[in-house]
């Protein structure tokens, strides 16, 4: 786009802090606005302190179509006009801006915490509270008529899994509107970043999501190498390559069989939990921990693979590989699968787009979005995967993208572990540029994941900003709850799979 | 249907020969670590390589690593390239006691069953709600893996519940987010007595790496009378399912 003031740059590349365009807040929102109406995506977008009390925003915007990246800053003080009445996506970035700094987005509709915590800034906080904000205690949205009734569930769950604050407004089964309230998990890793990269950097890495341990950890290393300039060995990036797909067959393998455990196909529930255990186990294979936990480390990878290790990855996937196929067919030739899974949950390619979705929940609308194939780094640089769409929408479009996935996910393993290059693995990392930014972009198993790293002028974190891929898509989830059943909700939830702490952080 | 019965045979029987047999873990499995004091030339250097602040030095200069704490990354294996500190492949790690999770030269103590009124009540048939309080979901996963064909955890009389007042414990994972305190001690006391806690994961036992956040809580010991620790980030299915067992007195 010409005559942009926007920098743009390339992923993996790095972009000196006074080079990123300083606009007044008219600017920025006109600039920002007219990015995102000529295609691109908001990828971050966050506050961080600057002199006299003031909170400085910075925009990272994602061109799909040109592989570029865009980046601006403005400066606030109390508040500013929001950019989310003319720009969706814009929503979940402001309210956080909003919780962090006490900056309020004047205008923006649906302005309530998203992790309940106090602000970052002495004294300020976006609704005035004078107590410390209470998970849960919020405004929620309401509908009155004859009826009506309210379900709240949640923060403790019926199963094994993470907690999370749900009100469905029903009439009868059907849902007009879910509302989602997260923050349960709140550990507050963004802020401990700071000052470092340090001993612990890479362990928060690996648990600010744990099944996502590869992608975070991976993308945590990008942004450091870009920032040191780093030049990482080939092998490494096959094996860094691998290990991603591998922690995405094991999480695709388990949520197609929780799915068909949701509708009470037992068959593919019980084959699929095992097989994401053998996918689990392969990664264990390479680094001793299921979850890929010390394998991806700045420089490389922090383990090898001799010949033997090869041979039995290749053993494994190819048994993984029939043993999944077969399991995932059943459900296809299922009635009582596609009766539940067709027409579940249906969100529209517009609301997508509007929402900025990422990953299967956006491929499964028809979107081509995909990190791996629009802002390739290391292996994927070298070595295409197709992108995997589906356009229906529903639960079964977020199901067969998965399934997609999983084939050409293993196609690109058998060919990768079938020509690793011999060398090194790690090589040195220097100290990080100062006064620099790096993003780094990667195709996480839920999409895209963002992380944004700032230095200062020793060459420190300064700040740091981590988008989960779950940040975009929690609130395709709610758009895909209205009209539903509140029965279908599980299958819903499922189908989108979205990530509590890797959200809360 | 004919598709469905086939599919029933090509994938077999699958389910694990433990107990009878001993479990098949990866070969770079990092489990009990050990300490040879004699061996470790610069004991700062491994305490300065933990991310997790799980090593530390006695008055007498010698090392003590607290596998509440431990992550299991061996960065300090690594930072002792003498051997002093090395991670085995025992899996069997779970303790009764907060102590007995510090290792020394001189080894560690092994978990004890649970009192004899506790193996009488749940010893056969124990019902468990699990509550995640701010763990990262590795844990989660590794205990609902208990659940599949290859473990059956339903074979051991073990079972997760979808209420805490059909439950006669809790399986607490993450380090006690301040936003899941009270949702926590709520799930507790809906639990009937008497009934036990089990903290699984580095995060639940300490705080984990978090434990110096005000975020959070120092695990799920901080607010809850803990019965069983299971360490581990996250811990091997296996380690659970041991530390499980071996509390209810199923195995030896």
């Amino acid at each position: 786009m010409s005559g942009s003031p926007l920098l743009m740059f390339e992923h993996g590349g790095v972009a000196a802090l006074d080079r990123v365009p300083e606009l007044g807040v008219g600017e920025f929102r006109a600039h920002v606005l007219d990015a995102v109406n000529g295609g691109a995506r908001i990828a971050t977008f966050f506050g961080r302190p600057a002199p006299g009390g003031a909170v400085r925003l910075l925009a990272v915007l994602a061109e799909e179509y040109s592989g570029i990246l865009q980046a601006a800053s403005t400066t606030v003080y109390d508040s500013y006009s929001a950019l989310t009445p003319e720009c969706p996506q814009a929503h979940w970035f402001e309210r956080e801006i909003a919780e962090q700094w006490g900056v309020v987005p004047r205008g923006h509709p649906w302005l309530k915490p998203i992790r309940f915590h106090r602000a970052y800034r002495d004294g300020k906080d976006a609704w005035r509270r004078a107590e410390a904000p209470v998970a849960g205690v919020a405004d929620f949205f309401r509908m009155e008529g004859e009826e009506i009734h309210e379900v709240a569930v949640g923060p403790v769950h019926a199963g094994i899994i993470e907690p999370g604050h749900f009100r469905f407004q029903c009439h009868g089964e059907n849902v007009f509107h879910l509302e989602i309230s997260l923050g349960y998990q709140h550990r507050g890793i963004e802020r401990r970043l700071r000052g470092g990269p340090s001993a612990r950097t890479l362990p928060y890495m690996e648990t600010l999501a744990g099944d996502t341990s590869i992608g975070h950890a991976l993308a945590c290393c990008e942004a450091l190498e870009a920032l040191a300039g780093a030049h990482v060995p080939a092998r490494a990036h096959v094996l860094r390559g691998v290990a991603l797909e591998i922690e995405r067959l094991a999480n695709h393998t388990g949520d197609l069989g929780a799915l068909a455990g949701d509708v009470g196909f037992l068959p593919t529930a019980s084959y699929c939990g095992r097989i994401r255990g053998d996918f689990l186990n392969m990664t264990a294979v390479i680094c001793g921990n299921r979850f890929g936990r010390g394998l991806v480390r700045p420089g490389g990878a922090a383990f090898d693979l001799a010949d033997e290790h090869v041979q039995d990855l290749e053993r494994r996937l190819q048994a993984a590989e029939r043993d999944a196929a077969g399991a995932i067919e059943l459900l296809w030739h299922s009635s009582s699968v596609m009766g539940r899974f067709e027409d579940t949950g249906a969100v529209t390619a517009e609301t997508a787009q509007a929402l900025g979705l990422v990953g299967p929940a956006a491929r499964a609308c028809g979107i081509e979005r995909d990190v791996r194939h629009d802002f390739p780094l290391g292996i994927f640089r070298y070595a295409q995967i197709p992108v995997s769409t589906f356009g229906s929408g529903d639960v079964f479009a977020r199901a067969f993208v998965r399934a997609l996935e999983i084939q050409r996910s293993i196609a690109f393993l058998k060919s990768q572990l079938g020509m690793l290059s011999a060398g090194p693995v790690l090589a040195p990392v220097g100290p990080c540029a100062p006064n620099a930014l790096a993003v780094a972009l990667v195709e996480g198993w839920r999409g895209e994941i963002c992380h944004a790293c700032i230095t200062d002028e020793a060459g420190r974190i300064a700040h740091y900003k981590v988008v989960d891929p779950s940040f975009h898509n929690w609130m395709g989830l709610a758009m895909a709850m209205r009209g539903q059943q509140i029965s279908d909700f599980p299958l819903c939830n499922k189908s989108f799979n979205l990530s509590y702490c890797g959200h809360d952080l | 249907m004919w598709k469905v019965l086939l599919a029933r045979l090509r994938q077999k029987h699958r389910t694990i020969g433990y107990p009878r047999r001993a479990p098949v873990l990866p070969e770079r499995f990092r489990g009990l670590p050990a300490i040879d004091d004699g061996k470790i030339a610069d004991a700062r250097a491994a305490i300065e390589a933990c991310p997790a602040n799980a090593l530390a030095q006695d008055p007498g200069g010698r090392l003590r690593l607290d596998m509440g704490r431990c992550i299991f990354c061996g960065e300090c294996e690594r930072a002792c390239p003498g051997g002093g500190i090395a991670f085995g492949r025992e899996y069997r790690l779970c303790a009764r006691t907060r102590e007995d999770l510090v290792i020394t030269a001189e080894g560690r103590r092994r978990a004890d069953a649970l009192g004899a009124e506790a193996r009488r009540l749940f010893g056969r048939s124990l019902k468990l709600r699990q509550v995640s309080a701010g763990g990262c979901n590795a844990c989660e996963a590794d205990t609902n893996v208990l659940t599949t064909v290859v473990f059956d955890l339903g074979r051991f009389g073990v079972q997760f519940v979808a209420s805490p007042r059909h439950a006669d414990g809790l399986l607490v994972t993450g380090p006690v987010t301040r936003n899941m305190e009270s949702a926590l001690r709520a799930t507790y006391e809906a639990v009937p007595a008497p009934k036990i806690v089990i903290a699984a994961g580095a995060c639940a036992i300490s705080g984990g790496l978090f434990a110096d956040h005000d975020e959070v809580r120092r695990g799920a010991g901080d607010i809850l009378p803990v019965d069983v620790f299971i360490p581990g980030c996250p811990p091997h299915p296996m380690t659970i399912l041991d530390g499980v067992l071996r509390a209810l007195g199923r195995i030896e």
